[in-house]
């Protein structure tokens, strides 16, 4: 699949992010405005504003349980909205990696089989696609046996070799070492441009992101914030911690909150107000926290959430660094 | 043209064997044996129900098992109780309430055993007809709905995500499972159906590479298990069911012995030879 010649629509310049305003409406594949999910009475998100086009990464990140993962199905459709409205392009064909997959023993499925698992596939696209990932080797490979990353690569595989317009990696670099990730990433970035395919990417990472993406956006049961990560490799300081390889892969995002999450599920505002939770709706928001676009604030505001970069060789969720 | 009685049980039981083989891979991929019992006793509701109405027994259990596991999907969705529990008091209550019900019924004279473990040398030609032609539009159904029902076995999300409706073909299997529960119930009884379902598919998995070939692989052995049973049974004289279940065993244990050895250890040496090393390499 990603052999084959690109016509001049497929073809997405280098750098899309900065030429968001070229797109068009029909290159929208998912919207969601307002949206929101309830569960036994209680939001698991909600007030959740944004769109992916064609050829855009969007990448979601938030703490455990911060309805990153709900967000994503919500946006393909696999729950419902309870809340607000999601649109998706007619005819949408969606690529979705999940984030936990755990395959019986008892069912015998190799990587060549599991290809074909949602839709069948020509010969020439299940090979592109497996060589694209790299597990060509893994073909008669049962899929109980491959480690991590393998595992990750063969799912990955699977989702493009279907030709989707919409990817979606939930968590596609759990389990696979430093190494291994900025490889993800890069052949993520591979496929976002020989492809045109837009991609909503969920980062279990609070600071560190691809840098390739467009949008970031911070849940934490609402958007806490959103902008664009900074990119690593201009700071000399991050080129020393990263390395020169991955300065060029992954970003930094700052982190531009208006508000605080306490450890009872209360919120904090700015203005020092204490609410039971948090949307835009609630009056407590400047709206300009909301849609920063450029990761700046100018609110003057304290902003209690600000990226904490542990130089020590740790990750904020204590992975060692290479 | 099966005016042998024992010709007769060995095709509805090779017929059966057919039919159950995939079904029981689908059971043991989505750890559903439980879920199979219940709806097994569940039959003996269905028993009860057709001998009070005066219905077709084929038709009732049917009915019965369908509407059971129907139940349960509404209260899983309820989430208040584990399905582990749910099925628990499913699947006793329904044999109890059959139990209790064919006890009321003074007037019908059963002989529950034959309902409990099967009476397959008493099967006529029309149960034939039943079994067969039974078991070939549930053999259609399942090859119409193998993708999506393989998809969200896999994982129901994901078949969701990419438009194969897991849900529907979740309820389409339990149709099924009850259609065959139904068929099988004469053959090796309410109790013992399950077996049928289980210990075949597991001896295949095995051998198998493939989910198409262990289904296949499971009604094969299946098969196996039921002549063998059959013809145990008439040469020591034993209940038919049971005998069929005790064959299924043996082909499974033996299964286990050389043969599984092997296999590991030829997964063992491509897993050190093989691609271990290659991915990283591929990495960069």
């Amino acid at each position: 699949m990603l052999d084959r010649p690109m016509s001049d629509k497929e073809m997405v310049p280098q750098g899309a992010a900065s030429t968001r305003g070229a797109f068009e409406a029909r290159d929208v594949l998912v919207s969601l405005s307002q949206a929101g999910i309830r569960r036994q009475g209680r939001f698991l998100v909600r007030g959740v504003d944004f769109s992916i086009r064609r050829g855009e990464i969007v990448t979601l990140i938030g703490p455990n349980g911060s309805g990153k993962s709900t967000t994503a199905k919500m946006a393909i459709g696999v729950y419902r909205a309870d809340e607000g409205k999601v649109a998706r392009k007619a005819g949408l064909k969606v690529g979705y990696v999940p984030q936990k997959l755990a395959i019986d023993w008892t069912l015998p499925l190799t990587v060549e089989r599991l290809m074909t698992l949602t839709g069948p596939l020509s010969r020439r696209e299940l090979l592109d696609a497996v060589e694209a990932t790299g597990v060509q080797h893994l073909l008669k490979a049962e899929v109980q046996r491959l480690s991590g990353g393998e595992f990750q690569r063969a799912l990955l595989a699977r989702a493009i070799a279907r030709r989707p317009d919409l990817l979606v990696l939930d968590e596609p670099v759990q389990g696979v070492d430093f190494n291994g990730e900025i490889a993800l990433y890069d052949l993520i970035k591979t496929i976002r441009n020989r492809t045109g395919c837009g991609i909503l990417l969920i980062s279990h990472d609070l600071h560190i992101v691809m840098a390739e993406t467009d949008t970031v956006i911070c849940l934490n049961g609402h958007v806490c914030c959103r902008g664009t990560p900074e990119v690593v490799s201009r700071s000399p300081e991050y080129l020393k911690l990263f390395g020169a390889r991955a300065a060029q892969t992954l970003a930094v995002y700052s982190h531009h909150h208006d508000h605080t999450h306490l450890p009872d599920g209360r919120v904090l505002h700015a203005d020092g107000t204490v609410t039971a939770d948090c949307h835009p709706g609630d009056g407590h928001h400047d709206d300009a926290h909301h849609d920063v676009g450029d990761g700046t604030c100018s609110c003057g505001h304290p902003h209690p959430d600000q990226p904490i970069l542990r130089l020590n060789g740790y990750t904020p969720e204590g992975r060692p660094r290479v | 043209m099966f005016d042998d009685f024992f010709t007769r049980a060995l095709v509805a039981g090779i017929g059966l064997a057919i039919t159950v083989g995939p079904l029981g891979c689908f059971i043991i991929w989505r750890r559903m044996a439980y879920f199979g019992d219940t709806m097994a006793h569940s039959a003996l509701l269905g028993v009860g129900l057709a001998l009070f109405f005066d219905m077709n027994i084929i038709l009732s259990v049917f009915a019965v098992a369908a509407g059971v596991s129907l139940l349960l999907i509404l209260l899983e969705k309820r989430g208040a109780l584990s399905t582990d529990a749910l099925l628990g008091i499913l699947s006793h209550s329904a044999l109890s309430l059959g139990l209790v019900l064919l006890a009321f019924m003074t007037w019908v004279r059963v002989d529950l055993i034959n309902f409990l473990f099967g009476d397959i040398l008493a099967v006529t030609e029309s149960d034939i007809d039943i079994v067969w032609g039974g078991g070939v539009l549930v053999i259609l159904s399942l090859i119409y709905l193998w993708r999506p029902l393989l998809a969200s076995t896999v994982n129901p999300e994901l078949a969701e995500a990419e438009g194969l409706e897991p849900q529907r073909a979740k309820i389409f299997f339990m149709l099924l499972l009850a259609a065959v529960i139904a068929i099988a119930m004469k053959i090796v009884g309410i109790l013992l159906i399950t077996s049928l379902l289980i210990i075949p598919a597991a001896t295949a998995r095995r051998f198998a590479r493939t989910p198409e070939i262990m289904a296949v692989m499971a009604s094969v052995i299946g098969a196996c298990a039921v002549t063998l049973g059959l013809y145990g049974s008439l040469h020591y004289d034993t209940p038919s069911g049971p005998s069929i279940v005790v064959a299924a065993l043996l082909i499974f244990v033996v299964s286990l012995v050389p043969i599984g050895r092997r296999r590991s250890g030829d997964d063992h040496d491509h897993r050190l030879a093989g691609p271990g090393g290659h991915s990283r390499a591929n990495g960069g």
